[in-house]
């Protein structure tokens, strides 16, 4: 059996990037957020290389990436990872901002989803990131499965094993290490994915020429959504943790040894 | 004050139909936030048997205790577990739905705001009302931010962090349950719990110490060579020694998918940081790890912090360590390692 996937993915600030929030009148949002550079949320990137994987290994399968994100970001971030598998591009133009709301984030995306042309919805997975890394509150799938009458989801997801008969096996984080596992007859189901078990492929020229064809028609098709705040803003900021720290330059490494273990049994 | 405005707090059960501390956690947040509201506030339960957490609630001040309990509801399921939920929260008209941030409460938490058409918010760690007005305080940026907010949309499903409210410790007491009929169909269903075995067990929540292994043990030492092999019998020496947690930054995990130098026994589950965990240790020690932002945003609730790391200007000795060791964390684990007796 095929299966018709759909990975929705946003995109945030490159993790190595310094973030400082900023009220505005409006609320909060980072300094400089349009120029920070971005990639594609590092979860939701693990749910599209499953994705492909998994639509490689079932003929007839169909990957769809739906990102809700600035157009000009989207274009720049997608330059890298449509080289890394074959998808085909649903774009809606809007904020990828951390501050926004996820039920109506999660509206753009479930109105997007539907109206994809020979979308089967009998053969639908909905793969994402179980967080993001801005919004970070592992809601927005759920809120997009709920809208598309899905009641069959799983988050934390690390591995689905697809039987012959579409069935499948899934394996859900939770607390100590451990997964939880679930069988499913099949789809129409949501994953939130954690980090699964592949790596990130290389870059092939090839899946990127493929992907050109359909992504900038798509980016140009992009709809626009109003995805407001959360709410009413108080106060958004890193937290100060700064410590003192003694920084021991002048001990041998038996003398550093002994205090540790000295420190571990306290 | 608003005693228009209800509060509900949804709990799952145990097998034994007792109360975890996460739960107790979450009814000691709604029962403080009623207080602040001066309105009632509610109990939903959520598994196969409840009876027992009703008890054990009994003198908790709920204005009512409501259950969907029986064999269906047992495990966490999403299908089940929403709905089980949304029907509780129908029953009571709840505004404001506290549920604790476990896996299980996590996975429905949005999919009920939706059902019940209002919204939700997570990882919040503070609760509170003031004149009448509810407001949290959550991260934003995966622990990265921290900001304060309020809604006006209801009903509000606010899912509180472990560990940041104190859990209820009262008497027990006569709890009559209502029962609530919900009517779930689902294709999925939960077979078990997967967990490594004992001997490989290297992620324990419940430990003292965490030791967070960094890219650098995989990297070329010294002499000009990868010495893959001692690290591994340094780190698990220490773990076997220590009963410590076993911690990594996500380049030296990538890298064990990579097929490059490896510690086999790393896996994404290892991950502390902004794209793995945040785990709660009163202590971490950092090896070969260079504590840059997206690493240390992993140790925010991990009080005392040293560090092992040949350059005196990582980014541990910025303020992110209590301690930093400018030294090899080769020859320091060994030796910590014998003085261990590993």
């Amino acid at each position: 059996m095929e299966f018709h996937i759909v990975v929705c993915a946003g995109l945030v600030p490159d993790p190595l990037q310094t973030l400082e929030p900023v009220m505005g009148p409006a609320g909060p949002g980072l300094k400089n957020e349009a120029l920070l550079p971005s990639v594609i949320d590092p979860w939701a990137a693990h749910a599209l290389f499953e994705a492909a994987h998994l639509a490689r290994a079932r003929p007839g399968s169909k990957v769809w990436l739906v990102s809700l994100a600035p157009k000009a970001k989207l274009q720049q971030v997608l330059m890298v990872v449509a080289q890394k598998v074959p998808f085909d591009l649903v774009a809606v133009d809007g904020p990828a901002n951390g501050f926004t709301d996820a039920s109506a984030c999660a509206a753009a995306l479930a109105d997007a989803i539907a109206a994809i042309p020979g979308l089967d919805r009998q053969k639908l997975l909905v793969f994402g990131g179980w967080e993001s890394a801005s919004r970070a509150a592992g809601t927005t799938l759920q809120m997009v499965g709920e809208r598309l009458g899905i009641t069959e989801q799983f988050q934390g997801v690390d591995a689905v094993t697809v039987g012959a008969d579409g069935a499948f096996e899934v394996l859900e984080r939770i607390e100590g290490g451990r997964h939880q596992v679930a069988t499913c007859s099949g789809a129409p189901a949501v994953c939130g994915w954690a980090t699964g078990s592949l790596h990130e492929p290389p870059n092939s020229p090839q899946v990127g020429m493929m992907n050109m064809r359909t992504l900038m028609p798509a980016l140009q098709k992009a709809r626009a959504a109003s995805v407001p705040l959360a709410g009413a803003f108080g106060a958004a900021a890193v937290p100060s943790a700064r410590r003192d720290t003694r920084v021991v330059k002048d001990m041998s490494p038996d003398a550093i040894a002994q205090e540790i273990v000295e420190w571990i049994r306290q | 004050m608003d005693p228009s405005m209800s509060v509900l707090v949804i709990v799952h059960t145990e097998s034994d139909g007792a109360l975890a501390t996460p739960a107790l956690e979450a009814v000691n947040a709604a029962r403080a936030l009623a207080q602040q509201l001066a309105t009632p506030f509610h109990v939903g339960l959520v598994g196969a048997v409840v009876e027992p957490a009703a008890a054990a609630l009994g003198t908790c001040g709920a204005a009512s205790f409501r259950a969907v309990a029986g064999d269906a509801f047992a495990q966490a399921r999403y299908a089940t577990d929403v709905a089980a939920a949304a029907g509780i929260a129908t029953a009571v008209g709840a505004d404001l739905v506290i549920v604790p941030g476990t896996s299980r409460a996590l996975r429905t938490a949005g999919g009920l705001a939706q059902r019940l058409g209002g919204v939700a918010d997570t990882h919040v760690v503070g609760v509170a009302a003031s004149a009448g007005v509810v407001s949290i305080t959550r991260w934003f940026y995966r622990q990265r931010i921290e900001g304060t907010m309020s809604r006006t949309a209801r009903p509000w499903v606010i899912a509180l962090e472990t560990g940041t409210t104190p859990a209820w410790a009262g008497a027990p007491g006569a709890g009559g349950v209502e029962a609530v009929a919900v009517s779930v169909e689902t294709r999925s269903a939960v077979t078990g719990v997967r967990a490594p075995s004992t001997g490989e067990q290297t992620v324990r929540p419940d430990a003292d110490l965490l030791l967070v292994a960094g890219a650098g043990w995989t990297k070329k030492q010294a002499d000009g060579q990868v010495h893959a092999e001692a690290a591994q019998s340094a780190i698990l020496g220490f773990l076997r020694a220590s009963k410590a947690s076993l911690g990594g930054s996500k380049s030296l995990v990538d890298q064990s998918g990579e097929g490059q130098a490896v510690l086999p026994f790393m896996t994404h589950l290892n991950q502390v940081g902004q794209t793995g965990s945040s785990p709660r240790h009163r202590k971490g020690l950092a090896t070969c790890c260079h504590g840059e932002e997206p690493h240390v945003i992993g140790w925010r609730f991990v009080t005392e912090r040293r560090a092992v790391n040949l350059n005196a200007n990582c980014g541990w000795a910025q303020g992110k360590a209590d301690v930093v060791y400018v030294a090899d964390a080769f020859a320091v684990m060994k030796k910590v390692n014998e003085l261990l007796g590993a």
